[in-house]
């Protein structure tokens, strides 16, 4: 039994900014440690969770069956079957829409924390009912982002609700980094980011084509491709939730030879 | 603001800025308002009202003054520009409008957004 169990919430405000790969791999990367880990799919109506974590077969009961009491919890949890340290549970059935209310989220999440040292909510996008049924039964939150203006500027709206329902402490993550556009200045910054969302960067997450060959698979990345660029930004990001200070990657150290100490060049400040 | 080799580069080639200032610029002034939830009509509307009661007191430039919201680590600031060109008295008549006489009066108009 768990007693000082982490709550999470994994938020972004806009949809496909890699929420939900990063629950999967953040799951799988904690489970790793050794730590009992739970990633809820509070996104019922469009849940892809179990998709990416390969279990989509096995799911029999949702946190629906269990509040209702139609089945004990550890019916409803999937067990992961590489990571047994890691368990799905979906939140509702994406054919029932409607039956879930905040109450709903935090019976759930406190029977979840019994058992668990972390919970991991995948959280629907938008900044509707879906997000504050999951918002309700949180403590903390990731909140995921792309260099991308329309992605930052939901990010602010998410975070701006965040602060003013005290969920603390908030940390971002900066998904799908491209390098060698950050070094053309032709994307946003590291600094621009952080500055503008003015919150602690607990990581970024370099683009990386083998995130799409990993969901075909249903395999995380941090299961088996752990060489991979993403892979080990995700591993450096579940070593930092448990305190390890493991320092950022500099995306301009990502991309060496001459033409990358020429964009080095170009970026230097002259005033 | 930062401009580094690349930004001169482009400027004496005449070439296009890099985007991705032209995205912080951009994302910075849709920020500004989404935090506040002031519209640009209403923003107006306070502007002018604030004209009006400073040109109680002092003789304002009312075609220099600029009233507009910024926003830096999640504090958004009104913050209004008015330069005097003297008190209602008469009796300061202060000499350079553009540089000295500027008063900046800065209220915060929200503290951190969505409250």
């Amino acid at each position: 039994m768990a007693t000082d169990t982490r709550v999470i919430l994994i938020c972004s405000g806009k949809g496909g900014v890699g929420k939900t790969t990063l629950t999967a791999n953040l799951g799988i990367s904690l489970a790793r440690q050794g730590l009992t880990t739970a990633v809820l799919d509070a996104d019922f109506g469009l849940r892809n969770l179990d998709l990416l974590l390969g279990l989509e077969n096995r799911i029999v009961y949702t946190a629906q069956e269990v509040l209702e009491e139609e089945c004990r919890l550890d019916q409803a949890l999937v067990k992961h079957k590489q990571e047994s340290n890691l368990s799905l549970l979906p939140a509702g059935n994406p054919r029932m829409l409607d039956w879930l209310k905040p109450d709903d989220m935090k019976r759930i999440v406190e029977m979840l924390k019994e058992q668990f040292n972390y919970v991991l909510i995948d959280c629907p996008a938008g900044v509707e009912d879906g997000f504050k049924n999951a918002m309700a039964a949180s403590q903390e939150a990731i909140v995921v982002t792309n260099p991308e203006v329309s992605a930052v500027r939901d990010a602010d709206r998410v975070i701006g609700l965040l602060n003013t329902n005290s969920i603390k402490p908030v940390q971002l993550v900066l998904n799908r980094v491209r390098p060698k556009m950050m070094a053309n200045q032709e994307m946003l910054s590291i600094d621009d980011v952080t500055d503008i969302l003015a919150l602690p960067l607990l990581g970024l997450v370099l683009e990386d084509e083998q995130v799409i060959v990993s969901t075909n698979r249903g395999e995380p990345l941090t299961l088996n491709s752990l060489n991979s660029p993403a892979a080990k930004c995700y591993l450096n990001i579940a070593k930092r939730l448990q305190g390890e200070d493991i320092p950022l990657i500099d995306p301009a150290e990502e991309s060496s030879g001459l033409g990358a100490k020429f964009r080095r060049l170009m970026q230097t400040k002259i005033f | 603001m930062a401009m580094t080799l690349r930004d001169i580069i482009n400027k004496l080639l005449r070439r296009q800025p890099a985007s991705a200032s032209t995205a912080r610029e951009r994302l910075q002034l849709v920020l500004a308002h989404d935090r506040s939830d002031l519209s640009t009509e209403l923003l107006d509307q306070m502007r002018k009202e604030i004209l009006e009661v400073v040109a109680k007191y002092v003789e304002i430039d009312v075609d220099e003054g600029a009233v507009s919201l910024e926003t830096e680590d999640r504090m958004t600031a009104l913050v209004a520009n008015l330069p005097i060109k003297r008190t209602m008295t008469g009796q300061i008549k202060l000499k350079e409008p553009k540089n000295e006489s500027e008063e900046n009066s800065q209220q915060t108009a929200g503290t951190d957004q969505n409250s």
